[in-house]
């Protein structure tokens, strides 16, 4: 069976700037892969690559044996158009650090907008969806609230709802706990924790180390554009073999 | 168990006489200016009360409404069209939406006008084909450009070169992280402008646009340029002309912008409300620190708690 996401040398310049250096990443299905590293190492450049809102500059990527964004026509490469980008995105949900939430919508509104405009899902299935997921990050009591009128740590779980009810089979979290009030973290990362267990495929980038040991399966540690070291939390975070992350784990923890 | 209800603070405010002085005053003057008004004959009120009906200047006001939504209607559609070019890749799109609101803006609207009027002199027959091609239909300007469509014409491409800039503003107001988190959903520019982009951006839209439509209500006056005679400046000019009374119907004249003015002030009202909504508690719109209706007791708590912040496009690290 394939692999749900590979990336296989992958670069990025943003202009001059050489930001990925060659990256290679595997992740299984029903995977948890975390990304951890210093700031400005990358993670968010390489998993904006994962769903194509950055296009890499060298090397492939795959997801769910797809290769993204391009299309190999007798050895030669063609950009796919907007149409099959958005098809390919389609099964790809996303969760960012500032939530982005639509903030004219209610919270149902926020998570039926996918469906009924790019999967033209009838309305009233839709909201059935839309309540189904909200209930599932616990805010069946704030489907018709504005963004404004919700917490950090709520309005995040209502992004994570958006994203699951285009029923995806990757995940992509980057920080998402970065911007909320410590008090409010764990109702997010518990919301997460549970997606795991669920068999979700997903790709986080964080802090949480904690999270990490916990739910991880695998270990990413970027720093400088590469992948410095990878594998299980306890090899990793524990025991790591290079320098460069003993280092960061030794300001981190 | 219920808590004793505390003493509510029952306390006499500052005393402040200089703001009842000052209102005072203020009332004395508005009341000799009313009087001033009503009371002075060369106002010639039942000259005003008697022309308020008159057919013909119901009919300018008619014409002027029509002018004012047919330009402003023109205008607004230029305008998306030009902002969303702007914005766009396509280098040549871009171009020939500056160069639109570099020259109709850079040009009185006036000489527009009596530029469009003079369309069917300049060029007497109007034909669709390719350039130095064949040609597919051809026909008399006059038929097709006669001066109500010069008018419109003239005061709508003028109109669409100042939206542009006010739609573009609006457009770029809207955080980049709502165009991420559309397109990682799956949804195309189109959508994604329709449904998320243009909809947030109504906010910054429309009170300038409202703007735009109360001066346009008094532009099209400038029609006379074109020359289109029938809207409500040149009636009410004519009739005072002719009667040897212009003040009277200066004054009708100004009673009907004012109403019509005042129509659609409440419309915009309301547009800004249905745009608003889900903003209502920006500090920058909210005002006075009341929470807003519909919110629920917790929610109240959490805000005033100081620890959430309510503006959900919040910059948080870049
Ligand atoms: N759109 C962009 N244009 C130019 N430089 C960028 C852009 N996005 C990220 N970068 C740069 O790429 C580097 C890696 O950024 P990022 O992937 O956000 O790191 P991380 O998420 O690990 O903190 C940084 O030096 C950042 O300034
Ligand atoms: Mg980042």
């Amino acid at each position: 069976m394939t692999a749900m996401v590979q990336a296989k040398g992958v670069h990025k310049f943003f202009g001059d700037l050489h930001v990925l250096k060659g990256v290679d990443l595997t992740v299984g299905r029903g995977e948890v892969c975390v990304i951890l590293g210093p700031s400005g190492s990358g993670k968010s450049t390489l998993i904006r690559c994962i769903n194509e809102l950055e296009q890499i500059s060298a090397g492939r990527m795959f997801v769910d044996g797809e290769l993204m964004g391009l299309r190999e026509v007798g050895g030669r490469l063609h950009r796919l158009n907007d149409q099959e980008i958005a098809r390919q995105r389609a099964k790809i949900g996303m969760v960012f650090q500032r939530f982005n939430l639509f903030p004219h919508m209610t919270a149902l509104e926020n998570v039926m907008e996918a469906p009924r405009q790019v999967r033209r899902v009838p309305r009233a299935d839709a909201e059935r969806v839309a309540r189904d997921q909200l209930a599932r990050v616990g805010l069946s009591d704030r489907a018709d609230h504005y963004p404004a009128q919700l917490s950090g740590g709520q309005q995040q779980r209502v992004a994570i709802a958006r994203a699951l009810a285009m029923e995806p089979e990757l995940m992509l979290f980057d920080e998402p706990t970065s911007a909320l009030d410590p008090e409010l973290v764990g109702e997010v990362l518990g919301v997460m924790q549970e997606l795991a267990a669920s068999g979700m495929t997903m790709i986080v980038v964080t802090h949480e180390v904690g999270f990490a040991r916990e739910v991880a399966d695998q270990v990413v540690f970027m720093d400088d554009g590469v992948v410095v070291e990878r594998g299980t939390p306890g090899k990793v975070i524990d025991a790591p073999q290079q320098q460069r992350t003993r280092d960061f784990f030794a300001k981190v923890l | 168990m219920r808590q004793p209800t505390p003493e509510l603070i029952r306390a006499r405010p500052v005393p402040r006489p200089s703001l009842w002085l000052w209102a005072g005053i203020v009332l004395v003057l508005v009341a000799m200016l009313v009087h001033g008004l009503l009371t002075n004959p060369n106002y010639r009120w039942d000259v005003v009360a008697q022309h308020l009906l008159d057919p013909r200047i119901i009919s300018g006001l008619g014409w002027t409404l029509l002018l004012t939504v047919g330009a402003m209607a023109l205008g607004i559609t230029l305008a998306v069209t030009t902002a969303i070019m702007r914005m766009g890749t396509n280098p040549i799109l871009r171009g020939v939406a500056w160069a639109y609101i570099w020259f109709f803006r850079g040009t009185p609207v006036y000489t527009q006008l009596v530029f469009w009027g003079l369309l069917p002199v300049l060029y007497p027959r109007l034909s669709l084909g390719i350039p130095f091609g064949p040609e597919w239909l051809e026909f008399s300007t006059q038929d097709v450009i006669n001066a109500g469509v010069a008018a419109v014409l003239g005061l709508g491409l003028n109109e669409g070169a100042y939206l542009s800039e006010i739609v573009r503003s609006g457009l770029n107001s809207v955080d980049k992280g709502q165009w991420e988190a559309a397109t990682a959903l799956g949804m195309r520019r189109g959508t994604t402008l329709r449904r998320i982009v243009i909809p947030q951006a109504m906010r910054v839209i429309v009170p300038p646009t409202g703007n735009e439509t109360i001066s346009m209500l008094k532009t099209t006056s400038l029609v006379l340029a074109v020359p289109f005679s029938l809207e409500l400046t040149f009636v009410t000019n004519a009739i005072g002309n002719k009667n040897f009374l212009p003040v009277p119907l200066l004054i009708v004249a100004a009673i009907y912008y004012l109403v019509v003015t005042s129509i659609l002030m409440v419309g915009q009202h309301h547009l800004e409300a249905y745009y608003g909504r889900g903003f209502d508690t920006d500090q920058t719109t909210g005002g006075g620190g009341r929470p807003p209706k519909g919110m629920s007791k917790r929610q109240q708590a959490i805000l005033a708690a100081g620890t959430v912040h309510a503006d959900p496009n919040l910059e948080v690290t870049p």
